[in-house]
């Protein structure tokens, strides 16, 4: 099993946002990779992409509000030999998607899909810009690998890594101030997880924001001397199976914590590659199949169901059933 | 056709023009006997988009057989994926595939799918079926060639009913914001689609007009006849700062006259021994030749 160096404790907070973040990287490591362009559908601003707009304005390219297309002429560029970064939010990258599943995953175009605003962290703006549905349907989608890492320094490990990979990444960022979660010891790999706090009694495996949660919700139980232990799982697909098989023996009983719809996402991934492996009790954090709302996404979280006290709920079911088992 | 392309015309030679017609004979020939050893595919726009497809494989594009990966190559993005035995059949007669390989079309293990798929085929250049997708794939090529100042020229190929999807309508308002002369769509305007006649599904016209007003530059055509498509190709090559659209007028099913003009014929249909055998002679094949698609396939 693979055991991070982690800090068990937050770092505060880096006042950047996953998107920014993302921005930021790219911009920085772009001069390394000449072939990288990055697309975008008039929402630069909003997706971190004008970082690299302002470094590299000859290779950004506009295709103004028209997703379909721009998720499409990626596949054509890719085609042409350059490393296509696709930019927009989570929810048009669902209206996007068909173009996503043939001319970028069926032609096995190298093209990368960065999507800003998932979840109920894009906040006010409400239920219709809050995609729940975006790692679900990717993951559906054969041969793309899905990608949801957890704070500012992850994001930026995981932006180049998806460059340095060879196929079609789907990759979610996110829209509010996010927490520093990790220190500079930090390592990303796609497909790998890590366990960021021991622990014996349930394993709570979270992705994007909610693995602030997650660690909250750890500290939260130890004070009921429940012994939590946190894994990050930044790959949703392929998911790392052999850290999933591990925990589940070693602590008997799992929670899935995401902010998306509790069906095919992270929840569906550990739940298939756990029912192959190493059954155990599961209980899914997320969306319980509806829409979000607005507000602001911490108040948010916990009207919905995935906020830190949830999460502790969800880890103190699984754990009475393991018993009953 | 408009009259600049007209004035062209005149100077073409007739040899050239006559291996083009034996070409497209060839091209719906293979892609009816494909279609009739698959027990399924689109007749009607295989053969109407035939002329077109003899046009730009045996004369326009510089393509190679021999150097499929050449970086320099032109590209061509079938876009209405139905009309993939044409493609094939093209293929076969332009030797980048045998025409034995052509008739495997939809056989399980075969890479000749019934949609274009760039996976086993590297001389198809994307995968297509979903209509609109292809055109926009198409811009992205002809954007990033470009971009690597590449001057190979990208060549897409629509059905009409495909203009009925939204993608076709991004994908030309970005082709002329972004002055992408290295693009050339082309229409196989043969008037109908699945179910019916365009004008009573959704109406199309006026679609030069359409075009224009999106910036385009607009070529109108007889998409069977040989010098005006090489015309309007030609004519193509000289436009500066603006995508090119050819509208060809064509005919759903031609060469085959019971399929002519008929919506059924588009769909994916099963062709009888007898269908394919009444379509080939339409063709003008000779016995031995018709035996030799129908039976003697590897």
């Amino acid at each position: 099993m693979a055991h991070a160096e982690a800090a068990p404790q937050l770092i505060g907070s880096s006042g950047d946002s996953l998107r920014e973040a993302f921005g930021k990287a790219l911009a920085s490591i772009a001069e390394s990779y000449p072939d990288v362009v990055v697309l975008d559908a008039d929402i630069a601003g909003g997706t971190g992409a004008h970082h690299f707009r302002k470094a590299y304005p000859g290779r950004f390219l506009q295709f103004g509000i028209a997703e379909q297309n721009m998720m499409a002429a990626a596949a054509g560029l890719a085609a042409v030999g350059l490393v296509p970064v696709v930019t927009t939010f989570a929810v048009f990258c669902l209206r996007a998607i068909e173009q996503a599943r043939l001319s970028i995953a069926y032609a096995k175009r190298n093209v990368k899909i960065v999507a800003s605003h998932p979840g109920l962290d894009v906040g006010p703006d409400g239920g219709s810009a809050q995609a729940l549905e975006d790692m679900a349907a990717f993951r559906a989608i054969p041969g793309m690998t899905v990608i949801s890492p957890a704070d500012p320094f992850e994001m930026a490990l995981a932006t180049k890594a998806i460059l340095d990979f060879d196929g079609p990444v789907y990759m979610r960022t996110g829209r509010s101030p996010a927490k520093r979660v990790f220190g500079n010891g930090h390592r990303f790999e796609i497909g790998k997880g890590q366990v960021l706090r021991q622990g014996r009694d349930v394993t709570l495996v979270a992705c994007g924001v909610e693995v602030v949660r997650a660690l909250e919700a750890a500290s939260m139980l130890a004070r009921e001397s429940v012994d939590a232990r946190v894994v990050n799982m930044p790959t949703i697909k392929p998911i790392d199976t052999e850290l999933l098989k591990a925990c589940a023996e070693e602590t008997g009983a799992i929670v899935t914590a995401e902010d998306h719809n509790i069906y095919g996402g992270l929840g569906g991934a550990v739940a298939e590659a756990l029912a192959r492996t190493y059954p155990a009790p599961i209980e899914f954090v997320g969306l319980n199949d509806r829409f979000g709302e607005s507000g602001e996404p911490e108040e948010l979280a916990e009207h919905c169901g995935i906020g830190t006290s949830a999460i502790a709920d969800a880890a103190r079911r699984a754990i009475k059933r393991k018993a009953r088992a | 056709m408009n009259a600049v392309a007209q004035a062209k015309v005149i100077d073409l030679e007739e040899p050239s023009v006559a291996k083009l017609e034996a070409a497209a004979k060839a091209i719906r020939s293979i892609a009816i006997a494909a279609i009739y050893h698959a027990g399924s595919g689109h007749p009607g726009g295989a053969l109407s988009a035939a002329d077109l497809l003899a046009c730009l494989y045996g004369a326009e594009m510089n393509v190679w057989p021999d150097q499929v990966g050449n970086e320099a190559r032109d590209r061509f993005v079938l876009s209405k994926g139905h009309a993939a035995p044409a493609l094939y059949a093209a293929g076969a007669h332009f030797r980048f595939c045998s025409v034995a390989d052509a008739l495997t079309l939809r056989k399980l293990g075969s890479p000749f799918q019934g949609h274009p798929h760039v996976h086993d085929l590297a001389w198809v250049e994307t995968s297509t079926g979903s209509l609109g997708q292809g055109f926009s794939v198409a811009l992205g090529m002809a954007m990033g060639l470009k971009l690597k100042g590449n001057p190979a020229r990208v060549y897409a190929l629509l059905g009409d009913g495909e203009l009925q999807e939204g993608e076709v309508w991004e994908a030309a308002m970005c082709a002329a914001h972004h002055k992408l002369d290295n693009l050339v769509a082309t229409v196989d305007y043969n008037k109908l689609q699945s179910d019916d006649k365009n004008a009573n599904i959704m109406g199309l016209e006026p679609l030069a007009d359409k075009f224009r007003a999106f910036g385009w530059s607009v070529f109108e055509i007889d998409g069977h006849a040989m010098r005006e498509i090489l015309a309007a190709l030609e004519l193509a090559r000289g436009v500066n700062a603006k995508p090119v659209v050819i509208i060809a007028h064509t005919i759903k099913g031609k060469g085959v006259p019971f399929m002519e003009n008929v919506p059924h014929w588009h769909g994916s249909v099963k062709l009888t021994r007898a269908q394919a055998e009444e379509s080939l002679i339409a063709l003008k094949l000779g016995k031995a030749e018709i035996v030799r698609l129908l039976d003697g396939t590897r």
